[in-house]
C-alpha cells in the first residue's frame, strides 16, 4: 500500500467483501492511459471532410420579446452554408410527450435550446450558423439582425414571487394551492410533504431554533465544454457524435425537438470531460442536426466557456426557512422547512427533492418541508449531484448545528440521538430498509479528525446528508473472444469510473482476472437502450445488468463443458474461471480460453446479454467534517482538514469510490464558500469564466481525508450503493458551520465570501 | 388491503385532497387502475412516470410490481439525479 493510500481508511461494517477476488480491488482504470497520453477523443475532438463550424447567437437580454430575426445579410456572405432559427424546428405542444427518461417539457425544452417569442436570459439562443471557417460563421454571426423589445427582468426567486414582478411566462398559473388562481405567475408550483402535526409537535417543544438562509446558483464546473459533430445524409439519417451523460437521451430528445423518427438517430458517445448532471440534457445537438441538414454537410459545434455560463443550466439558488424545535434531552418534535428555487427561465427546478430530503436523515415525528418552483430570467437550471438536497441540508444542518449550541450538545450526539435508521418513516413518506447512517455517525465521532485540537481562528463543524439513489433501464452484453479474454459491452458514458466498476464485477461472476476484461461503450445503434449516466446509478444498476450477462456466459459455459464431457449440465460446477466436472475422479477442468478456443466445436460463438429496468437501489448516507481558519482582518476562509465519511454500500473499486466523495466535497466547498453569478443592472452575466467564476482547485484545499462504511445493500448482489450524489450534500452546512465556529457568528448567506464574513463579524462586534 | 400514499399535490387534483388510501390490489397497474375507478383521472396521472415506494423500495415507473395486502406504497415524484 503506498503513501497515498494509506491517507484513506475503509471501515467495514460486515463481511461483505470478505472472500470477493476482484470485488474491492483497485487495478489500473482502463481509461487511463488514453486519458493521460491525450489520445481520448472528446465531442470536440472529432474532424469530418468538409465539416463545417457552427455558432449560434445569443440574446443580449435578460428578457426580451423577439420582434423579429433577419438572417439574408448572413445568408449573402460567401462561406456561409446555413441559417437556423426557431422557424425551422418543429413547433411543440405543451402536452407532447417525447422519448425520453424525465418527465420534462418539450415545449420547454423546445423553446430553451432555441427561443421562440421571447428571449428569457442572457445568452438564451435565437439563432446559429454553418460556416466553411470559424472567421466566416462569427462573422455570419454578427450579420443577423434581431429585433428585440426589451422587458423588466427578475433574477431573485423572492423578487419573482411578488405580486408585481415581471411575468416571463403568461400561461404559468401556480400549480398546487387553492384557491386555483386567475392570473399568472413566476411561481409554477407549491410542493409540500410532511408527516404528522408541526403545530402540536412545537407546542411540545422546549427549544426552539429558525433561520433564514439565502443561496446563489452555481454551475457544475464541467472542464469540458458542450461539443457536438453532426452528418446528416440524403435519407435524413442523422449522426451525431457527441459528449453527454447519455447517448439514448441525446438521440431521443434530439428526435423529438427536430421532429425526427428516433431511427434516424445514431449517436455515439464520444469520451465525456465532466457532467456532474450538467449533460442530462440537451442545447447544440438538436440545432446541429438543423444546421447538417439545411447544409449538406458535417457540421460541428462546440461552446466556449462563457456560452456554458451563459446558457447552459446551473443548479438553482433560492431561499430556505428552517425551524427546529426540540426537547431538553434533544429529542427533535417538529421541524420545518420552506424553500422557493430559481428554476432559471423554464418550470423545474429540484425543490421537490430538497423537500423531501432535507429532514430525512432523521426521526421526526412531525415534520413540514413546503416549496415552490420559481421562474427567473436565468438560464434554466439541471441537474447537479442530488438535485435540490445541498440547499435544503445547508438550511436544516445548519439549524442543527444552532440547536446543538442552544442545547450544549455535541453536534454529533444530536444527530445520533434523532438519526433514522431501518424501520424509521422517513420525512417524504416510507419507511428506510437497511440503511447506514448512525454508522457513518459513528464513524465520525471515532475519527481522529473529530478530537484534533484547533488553534486560534480556526472553528470544526459537521454536517450530514441523504439521498435516495435510483436504478433504472439498463444494458449490458458480454461477448467471450477466441483467447478466452472478453469484452463487456454498456451504453452508458464513464463519468465516474464505470468502465473499472463493470470489468470488475464481472471479472468476479466469471472468476477470471480483470485484466482479462476489457470494458467498452456502445452508440445506439450498437446497444439496448439505457438510461443515462446519472442519480449514482450505473455502478448499480447497470452493474446489475452486466452481473447477469455474466451469468448467462456462465451458464453457457457449463454447458459448452458438459457437451465436451457428454456429461448432464447438473455435474458442471463453475469455479475460479474454470467448467469443473464434479464426478470425475481426476478433478477434470477445462478453463474459459479452452471452452473459448473450441467454441465452434461447441455450438458457436458465446455471449450474454441482459436487459434489465433495475430496481432495489439502496439510500446513502454521509457525513462531513470540517475544519477552517479564518482571518479577521481580510474575511479569507480557509478549509484546512476535511473528511467526508459515507455508506457506500460495498465499494467495487474504492479508488474511485473515494474520488467520488473528494469531487463532491470540494464541489460543495465551492458552493459555500465562492461559487456566484454576478449580474449587472441590466441581467447580463459579468463573471462567466473561471477567472471570476472561482471554483477551488487544488491549491486551494487540503488532502480530503475519506472514510467508506461499507453497509451492504440488499438489493445488489455485492452490496453496491450509488456515491456520486451524497458527497456533495453536507459540505456546504460543514463548512458554514465551521466558519460559525470560528468566527462567532453565523453566516447564513452562501457563498460566505470575504466581505459577506467581514460584514458578519463587523455586526457581531 | 394495501395503504396508500399519494403526493398531496395529486390529492387535491383528484380526491378532494385525501392523501391515504386503503386499496385491494395485487400489483402497482390494479392499484392505478382501481384508484382510477375510485377518482376519474387520476390513472393517467399515476401511471405516466412517478415513482413509487412498496414497503420502503422505490420503484421508478413500474407497472408489474407486486403489492402485498399489508403493504405501504406510496406514490413520489420520478427520482432525478446528476
Amino acid at each position: 500500500m503506498g503513501n497515498e493510500e494509506q491517507q484513506f481508511k475503509t471501515v467495514k461494517k460486515s463481511a461483505a467483501t470478505s472472500g470477493y477476488k476482484v470485488v474491492g480491488t483497485r487495478p489500473v482504470r482502463p481509461d487511463g492511459i488514453e486519458k493521460v497520453t491525450g489520445r481520448a477523443n472528446f465531442g470536440a475532438d472529432l474532424s469530418l471532410p468538409g465539416m463545417l463550424t457552427g455558432r449560434i447567437v445569443r440574446s443580449p437580454h435578460a428578457h426580451a420579446r423577439i420582434i423579429s430575426i433577419k438572417t439574408d445579410q448572413a445568408m449573402a456572405l460567401p462561406g456561409v452554408k446555413a441559417v437556423v432559427t426557431s422557424a425551422d424546428f418543429p413547433e411543440i405542444g405543451p402536452k407532447q410527450r417525447g422519448a425520453g427518461e424525465a418527465p420534462i417539457s418539450f415545449r420547454d425544452l423546445s423553446r430553451n435550446v432555441m427561443a421562440r417569442e421571447k428571449a428569457l436570459y442572457d445568452g438564451h439562443a435565437v439563432a446559429a450558423v454553418a460556416a466553411t471557417t470559424a472567421a466566416i460563421a462569427d462573422q455570419a454571426a454578427a450579420l443577423i439582425e434581431v429585433e428585440y423589445e426589451v422587458l423588466p427582468h427578475v433574477l431573485d426567486a423572492r423578487e419573482a414571487m411578488k405580486p408585481d414582478a415581471p411575468v416571463l411566462h403568461d400561461d404559468i398559473f401556480t400549480k398546487g394551492v387553492d384557491p386555483k388562481p386567475e392570473t399568472p405567475s413566476n411561481v409554477t408550483q407549491r410542493f409540500q410533504f410532511g408527516l404528522g402535526d408541526t403545530d402540536a409537535g412545537f407546542a411540545e417543544a422546549e427549544v426552539v431554533v429558525e433561520h433564514d438562509f439565502t443561496t446563489q446558483c452555481v454551475h457544475q464546473g464541467y472542464i469540458e465544454p458542450h461539443a457536438c459533430v453532426v452528418d446528416t445524409t440524403e435519407d435524413g439519417m442523422a449522426t451525431v457524435w457527441a459528449s453527454s451523460q447519455g447517448q439514448f437521451m441525446v438521440r431521443n430528445y434530439s428526435a423529438t425537438l427536430c421532429g425526427m423518427d428516433i431511427s434516424k438517430v445514431r449517436v455515439l458517445p464520444a469520451e465525456i470531460g465532466g457532467g456532474f448532471g450538467g449533460k442530462t440534457t440537451v442545447y447544440i445537438e438538436p440545432v446541429a442536426i438543423m444546421l447538417s441538414k439545411k447544409s449538406g454537410k458535417p457540421v460541428k459545434l462546440v461552446m466556449g466557456r462563457e456560452d456554458v455560463f451563459r446558457a447552459t443550466g446551473p443548479t438553482s439558488g433560492g431561499h430556505a426557512y428552517a425551524k427546529i424545535g426540540a426537547k431538553k434531552d434533544g429529542t427533535i418534535v417538529a421541524a420545518e422547512l420552506t424553500m422557493e428555487y430559481e428554476a432559471g427561465a423554464f418550470a423545474g427546478s429540484p425543490v421537490q427533492f430538497g423537500c423531501m430530503t432535507g429532514y430525512a436523515p432523521y426521526d421526526i415525528p412531525n415534520v413540514k418541508a413546503v416549496g415552490y418552483d420559481v421562474v427567473v430570467n436565468r438560464p434554466k437550471v439541471a441537474a447537479y449531484r442530488a438535485p435540490g438536497a445541498p440547499v435544503a441540508a445547508f438550511a436544516v444542518e445548519s439549524a442543527l448545528d444552532d440547536l446543538a449550541i442552544k442545547l450544549n450538545m455535541d453536534p454529533i450526539a444530536l444527530r445520533e440521538k434523532n438519526a433514522a435508521k431501518e424501520g424509521t418513516q422517513a420525512a417524504y413518506g416510507p419507511k428506510f430498509q437497511r440503511i447506514g447512517f448512525v454508522e457513518t455517525l459513528e464513524a465520525a465521532k471515532d475519527h481522529p479528525h473529530y478530537s484534533a485540537p484547533l488553534g486560534p481562528n480556526q472553528g470544526r463543524g459537521v454536517a450530514s446528508g441523504f439521498w435516495f439513489n435510483i436504478g433504472g433501464e439498463s444494458s449490458a452484453a458480454i461477448h467471450v473472444n477466441e483467447d478466452g479474454t472478453v469484452e463487456v459491452v454498456t451504453a452508458n458514458p464513464d463519468i465516474g469510473g464505470s468502465r473499472a466498476s463493470m470489468a470488475i464485477m464481472a471479472a468476479e461472476v466469471l472468476g477470471i482476472g480483470v485484466d482479462r476484461v476489457k470494458p467498452l461503450i456502445a452508440d445506439t445503434a450498437s446497444s439496448a437502450y439505457s438510461a443515462l449516466t446519472g442519480g449514482s446509478r450505473v455502478t448499480f444498476a447497470v452493474g446489475k445488468a452486466v452481473c447477469e450477462a455474466a451469468d448467462e456466459v456462465v451458464d453457457i459455459l457449463r454447458a459448452r463443458a458438459a457437451k465436451v464431457w457428454d456429461v448432464d449440465l447438473e455435474t458442471v460446477e463453475w469455479k475460479d474461471g474454470a467448467a469443473i466436472n464434479t464426478k470425475s475422479d481426476e478433478g477434470e477442468t477445462l478453463t474459459l480460453a479452452q471452452i473459448a478456443n473450441s467454441a465452434g466445436k461447441t455450438g458457436g460463438p458465446i455471449s450474454g446479454a441482459a436487459n434489465i429496468n433495475a430496481a432495489g437501489a439502496g439510500p446513502g448516507f454521509g457525513t462531513h467534517i470540517c475544519d477552517v481558519e479564518i482571518d479577521p482582518e481580510t474575511g479569507r476562509t480557509s478549509v484546512i482538514r476535511y473528511t467526508a465519511i459515507q455508506d457506500v454500500g460495498t465499494a467495487i473499486h474504492p479508488s474511485y469510490v473515494e474520488g467520488q466523495l473528494q469531487g463532491g466535497a470540494a464541489q460543495g466547498i465551492g458552493w459555500a464558500l465562492n461559487e456566484e453569478y454576478i449580474y449587472d443592472d441590466k441581467g447580463r452575466l459579468q463573471n462567466g469564466g473561471f477567472l471570476d467564476y472561482r471554483v477551488p482547485v487544488a491549491s486551494d484545499l487540503p488532502m480530503i481525508d475519506t472514510v467508506l462504511v461499507e453497509v451492504p445493500n440488499p438489493g445488489h448482489r455485492f452490496g453496491v450503493r450509488g456515491v456520486g450524489e451524497v458527497p456533495i450534500i453536507p459540505p456546504l452546512a460543514a463548512v458554514a458551520n465551521a466558519v460559525a465556529a470560528a468566527a462567532g457568528t453565523r453566516v447564513n448567506d452562501l457563498p460566505i465570501s470575504p466581505p459577506r464574513l467581514l460584514a458578519a463579524i463587523d455586526g457581531a462586534k | 388491503m394495501a395503504k396508500i400514499v399519494l403526493q398531496r399535490e395529486v390529492a387535491a387534483d383528484f380526491a378532494d385532497g385525501e392523501t391515504d388510501h386503503n386499496v385491494d390490489a395485487d400489483d402497482v397497474r390494479q392499484l392505478i387502475k382501481r384508484l382510477d375507478e375510485r377518482f376519474p383521472g387520476i390513472g393517467k396521472r399515476l401511471g405516466d412516470r412517478t415513482a413509487v415506494a412498496i414497503d420502503g423500495e422505490i420503484f421508478q415507473d413500474p407497472m408489474l410490481q407486486p403489492i402485498q395486502t399489508t403493504s405501504e406504497v406510496y406514490f413520489l415524484p420520478m427520482i432525478e439525479g446528476g
